[in-house]
């Protein structure tokens, strides 16, 4: 999910420097040296993930998993994110430099809210509960990225409150499906391997 | 898919000091996001192709990127000049285009694909090793480079043991379709994907222990700022800038 570049105001693009500096200095501090290749690793995880297209009726969604990023990843989302937004910046032209600070705190900071809420319910010991704090940690993670972008775009100028209402709209689908599918990788590595949603940072 | 094309090629901005390369490219992308005149944002839009042109990059594959990351764009078109209040230009419908919001939409595409050239030309034409030498010495933290660099080495890792999951999916006969097992199907193969990675990460860092890491990045060869290469920049920054101050002077 990427707001383009040449399209925000000033004011709107310096907030997002400041908001994405401050997550992931705080970010780099929490997380240890010997911490790096896990988070490196994992954050490559969600880089490829985020390649996978998925089918939706005619047309395909890319996977975000915001949430699961967050819940995974905790406080090291922000320099994890920042760096695969600007990679992505390199090898696919997607997004460029003036929006990185926008863009990364649009995804981080869903990224660390649901892991802020959701992390203690997907570790305990209800199942159901941990079904439930899944899916709504997938379906808020995009809902809130969403309603970051489009309120940058809304803020940036009146003539992008169509675009910005159309993106909200067009983006309901992609929440439930993202729900269902962080949901379902939960449940997954609940059984399989429990530390490793506790959350590196 | 997630290889850099334009990386390999042998031109005066590949060799081009990539410390210089970044900088140029972030005061570039900022001028041009911050323009609001139209004859400005397009000497920008011209010296993106300049830089673009002396980098001598395969045009198809130039050109392919240039239009996926256009799609974007056309959906502005179909939106802005209908939603822009204005002098009316014409109408489909009860659909009123407005002047203004046509020039907007206009703007917009000019500054994206500068900046997206610009890019292309500065930022990736350098090998990922110089990338994230250039950022250490450009003040990045330590560990920031470290993620750079890993994040960067190990997406095209996963990127195979991907790959190999899809095709053993395909090879039993699984065609994706918009129903709850294809979710089911997709959520699992990226909790594998996870679980693999969790493993590795151990294993790498454990490599990475073995081997002596204290948390620095070893370099062997050192970047050696030639006089051509300051000589460029300066010619390069001064353009950019006398620009930015004809536009913001009121002088256009």
């Amino acid at each position: 999910m990427h707001i383009s570049e040449g399209v925000l105001a000033a004011p709107v693009l310096i907030s997002g420097v400041a908001a994405a500096a401050a997550g992931c200095s705080v970010g780099l501090r929490k997380m240890d040296f010997d911490k790096t290749p896990r988070v490196a690793v994992m954050a490559s995880t969600f880089f490829v993930a985020s390649l996978i297209h998925v089918p939706i009726g005619p047309s395909s969604i890319h996977l975000i998993l915001t949430g699961l990023v967050g819940i995974i990843l905790g406080w090291a989302s922000f320099p994890a994110i920042l760096v695969a937004l600007l990679l992505q910046s390199i090898l696919f032209q997607f997004g460029g430099l003036t929006t990185l600070g926008v863009n990364c705190f649009a995804m981080a900071f869903p990224a660390l809210l649901c892991y802020l809420i959701f992390s203690k319910l997907i570790n305990g010991k209800n199942q159901s509960l941990a079904v439930i704090a899944g899916f709504l940690a997938g379906f808020c993670g995009v809902m809130l990225a969403v309603i970051i972008i489009a309120a940058a775009l809304a803020i940036s100028g009146e003539q992008f409150i169509t675009v910005a209402r159309l993106i909200l709209i067009a983006h309901l689908p992609v929440m439930i499906i993202e729900g269902l599918i962080v949901t379902t990788i939960v449940v997954f590595l609940r059984r399989a391997k429990p530390e490793l949603l506790k959350g590196v940072v | 898919m997630i290889y850099n094309d334009f990386t390999s090629g042998d031109s005066f901005i590949h060799r081009f000091d990539p410390r210089i390369k970044i900088l140029i490219a972030l005061f570039f992308s900022i001028i041009t996001a911050l323009s609001n005149k139209i004859p400005a944002i397009l000497s920008f839009f011209v010296l993106a192709i300049i830089l673009v042109l002396i980098s001598k990059l395969k045009f198809k594959i130039l050109f392919s990127r240039l239009t996926i990351v256009n799609i974007f764009i056309l959906f502005i078109w179909f939106i802005l000049p209908f939603s822009y209040p204005g002098k009316i230009v014409f109408h489909i419908g009860s659909l009123q285009a407005s002047r203004e919001g046509l020039i907007n939409a206009l703007e917009i595409t000019l500054k994206y694909n500068a900046i997206i050239l610009c890019n292309i030309a500065l930022l990736s034409t350098n090998p990922i090793f110089q990338l994230t030498h250039a950022i250490r010495h450009l003040g990045a933290p330590d560990k920031f480079v470290h993620l750079f660099f890993l994040i960067h080495r190990y997406a095209f890792v996963i990127f195979d043991e991907y790959k190999c999951i899809r095709d053993a999916l395909r090879a039993r006969g699984f065609r994706p379709k918009t129903n709850f097992f294809t979710y089911r199907t997709y959520a699992y193969l990226v909790a594998n994907l996870l679980l693999k990675s969790y493993e590795r990460s151990e294993q790498v860092h454990r490599a990475m222990i073995c081997r002596g890491f204290t948390g620095k990045y070893w370099v062997l060869e050192h970047f050696a700022l030639k006089w051509r290469d300051i000589f460029v920049a300066i010619t390069i920054f001064t353009a950019i800038t006398t620009l930015a101050i004809i536009q913001w002077m009121k002088i256009l």
